[in-house]
């Protein structure tokens, strides 16, 4: 495999990193617990909200008795402790079981994994891999330019672009693109506020429903891309900048080799390493979604699903998209790390 | 007035600087820095003399002006109950800034007082709060902060309910600020324990040791006044992200309650007024954004000023 670089090298063929079987092994085993106290600790905080589903569903019903109540409540098991409760459902999803959701009646996982993480992934992925492909060089160009003009007002950028509350610039960023802007240009520019689309007539070809699509994407995608660019160019320009003051780096510029390959080939590699492990940690964040930018823009995602979900007491949805959640986290914190020690030699794990 | 010459056997002493007198010096020099911490004072005089500067009681409804544009009489115009915006603004900054010093102030003192235990002892006390510390990482951080307040300010056991009563009105600004400083402490925690292991096998601890120092001393007296530096940066870095976090939660519904005016909870309803009524979410927005990114700087100046290799 000698035409692929070392750094992609090491990822694949790691048997220069002793120790790391036994390492992972341990804390994938030290995960099962982990994972059984979080769902205890998010079904007790749950359960013990007032407020059940039955509550919701008979509130204002003059045609419901109380007996009823207590029926249905029985039905369901609500009347039983939470404890109890959480015994039963960690019995159920043993077995594979996660229950229905009560708002959409069709069992809780399909309405997560096939209703609401298909649209999730559709704002997270390309907002990830976007904004990633924009930051990296941006944060070199600012640390290879460190104190100019440029490096300034990008730190400037970067600094307003973080400390704005996201759902203050997505519903400013609305008003602007769906009612201001087709205002002043007699409606030739216009986003819509919010929304899936997708209400286009069945005959309506590939193209334009892409097209439709993608209207109204632009606008959640660009306010979640916002934050993250700017994030990852403050940490990809430190990242640079701590390596370009390393001996390596000036040995390579010693031996006389040109700026650009110092830049390119000793710094660049060294500085994405860090980069690798941000990444890692935020995928879990795709699948989680945006809570608050699909809020502002009614983006029927993971976010509003479980938002929606503790508003209305939805248990099940709740704890199948809190594990979930939960579950990724603490892998990719796992699979970070070892990718960490295989990209990088001089990490061992013992 | 009567002028004693200095004797000129006594020379002046040589006076060293403090690592702080130093950073102090380069802080003034930080141009960013100095102008958010001008704009911090200011927004603390604001906050201190809200009632003085606020031309109208925050609280006061005037059905004749429900969504009044900006006048002369209401510089930024009138909310859903005809309340005066630019009241509510100032009167916000009281909450969002006293949030935003208690989580700092006190998630600072957890995560400080657990890394330095692990990081200082290692073994099985580093074990055990390292697990805790990667436990709360890895629950999922906003929908448990929603469950969490949406208990506390809405459940009815008789426990929570009588705190409530006994906290008053604003019960809900402090349920927030403990939620916040519960959930916040980690990164700092972590940050101690790394700096405490790097420290702990430095020279000048072995000479404390050597002296006949104990852990205490040697913990309170030697490594925590080296901790300062990290621990203030964090701290300021601290109180902007607790700001944002309570207008985040706010805004969902889940945070201080009405009619404790925040800048969050005035954002609330913003998606659903804005397209017809933009100035009303403009201004809290405008506050929260120039009060973070003064924190945000202030931070960033205050980390070059502690670091030597820094150019300033």
């Amino acid at each position: 495999m000698g035409f692929l670089p070392r750094f992609f090298r090491r990822l694949l063929v790691p048997e220069r990193t002793p120790g790391m079987g036994t390492y992972a092994l341990r804390r994938l085993l030290q995960m099962v617990p982990l994972l059984l106290i979080i769902s205890l600790v998010i079904y007790a905080l749950t359960a013990l909200q007032p407020g059940d589903p039955v509550d919701q569903l008979t509130f204002g019903n003059p045609l419901i008795t109380p007996d009823d109540i207590a029926r249905l409540k029985a039905a369901y098991g609500l009347d039983q402790p939470w404890y109890t409760r959480y015994l039963f459902w960690l019995g159920q999803a043993l077995h594979g079981d996660l229950g229905y959701s009560q708002d959409f009646n069709i069992p809780a996982v399909q309405f997560v994994f096939q209703q609401r993480m298909p649209n999730t992934l559709l704002l997270t992925v390309p907002a990830l891999i976007l904004s990633t492909l924009i930051a990296v060089p941006l944060g070199i160009y600012s640390a290879v330019r460190q104190y100019s003009l440029p490096d300034y007002v990008l730190t400037f950028l970067s600094f307003v672009a973080f400390s704005a509350p996201v759902f203050w610039v997505g519903a400013m960023a609305m008003y602007f693109f769906a009612i201001y802007l087709p205002g002043v240009t007699g409606g030739l520019l216009s986003l819509p506020p919010g929304g899936l689309g997708g209400d286009l007539p069945a005959d309506a070809g590939w193209w334009a429903l892409a097209l439709d699509k993608l209207k109204y994407l632009l606008l959640p995608l660009s306010i979640l891309m916002l934050r993250e660019i700017a994030v990852t160019t403050r940490f990809m320009r430190a990242s640079m900048l701590e390596v370009l003051n390393q001996d390596f780096i000036r040995t390579a510029r010693a031996k006389g080799l040109s700026g650009r390959k110092v830049l390119y080939k000793h710094a660049l590699r060294n500085a994405l390493v860090p980069i690798v492990t941000i990444m890692g940690l935020s995928i879990p964040g795709l699948f989680g979604g945006a809570v608050i930018t699909e809020t502002v823009f009614s983006w029927p995602g993971m976010g509003k699903a479980i938002l929606d979900a503790l508003v209305s007491k939805d248990f099940n949805v709740v704890m199948v998209s809190l594990m979930l959640l939960s579950l990724l986290t603490v892998v990719f914190q796992l699979v970070t790390d070892l990718a960490y020690a295989v990209i990088d030699p001089r990490i061992r794990y013992s | 007035m009567t002028t004693t010459a200095p004797s000129p056997i006594t020379a002046a002493p040589v006076r060293g600087r403090s690592t702080f007198q130093i950073a102090l010096r380069r802080l003034f020099r930080h141009r960013a820095a100095m102008v958010s911490l001008g704009v911090i004072v200011l927004l603390v005089l604001m906050a201190i003399f809200a009632p003085l500067l606020a031309p109208y009681d925050p609280n006061a409804q005037n059905l004749s002006g429900i969504y009044a544009p900006p006048s002369a009489q209401h510089l930024l115009g009138q909310d859903d109950l005809g309340r005066d915006l630019l009241s509510r603004v100032i009167y916000g900054s009281r909450v969002s800034l006293m949030v935003g010093f208690s989580v700092a102030v006190i998630s600072i003192l957890i995560g400080t007082l657990l890394g330095l235990l692990a990081g200082f002892f290692g073994g099985l006390t580093d074990s055990l709060i390292s697990r805790f510390i990667e436990f709360m990482l890895s629950l999922p951080t906003l929908p448990l902060l929603l469950v969490i307040s949406g208990l506390l300010v809405s459940t009815d056991a008789p426990l929570v309910v009588n705190l409530r009563s006994a906290l008053g009105a604003s019960s809900s600004v402090i349920i927030i600020i403990a939620i916040f400083s519960l959930l916040g402490w980690m990164g700092t925690a972590r940050l101690v324990r790394g700096e405490v292991l790097r420290m702990k096998n430095l020279e000048y601890v072995d000479a404390a040791r050597a002296l006949g120092a104990n852990n205490n001393r040697i913990m309170w007296r030697h490594l925590v006044p080296n901790l300062f530096a990290i621990i203030i940066v964090q701290a300021t870095l601290d109180v902007g992200t607790a700001i944002l976090g309570e207008a985040a939660l706010s805004f969902l519904g889940f945070g201080i309650q009405p009619p404790v005016s925040t800048w969050g909870n005035m954002l609330s309803n913003a998606q659903e007024v804005v397209l017809q009524y933009p100035w009303i979410p403009l201004y809290p927005g405008l506050a929260i954004l120039i009060t973070v990114l003064a924190f945000n700087f202030l931070g960033d100046g205050l980390r070059d000023a502690f670091d030597p290799k820094s150019r300033l």
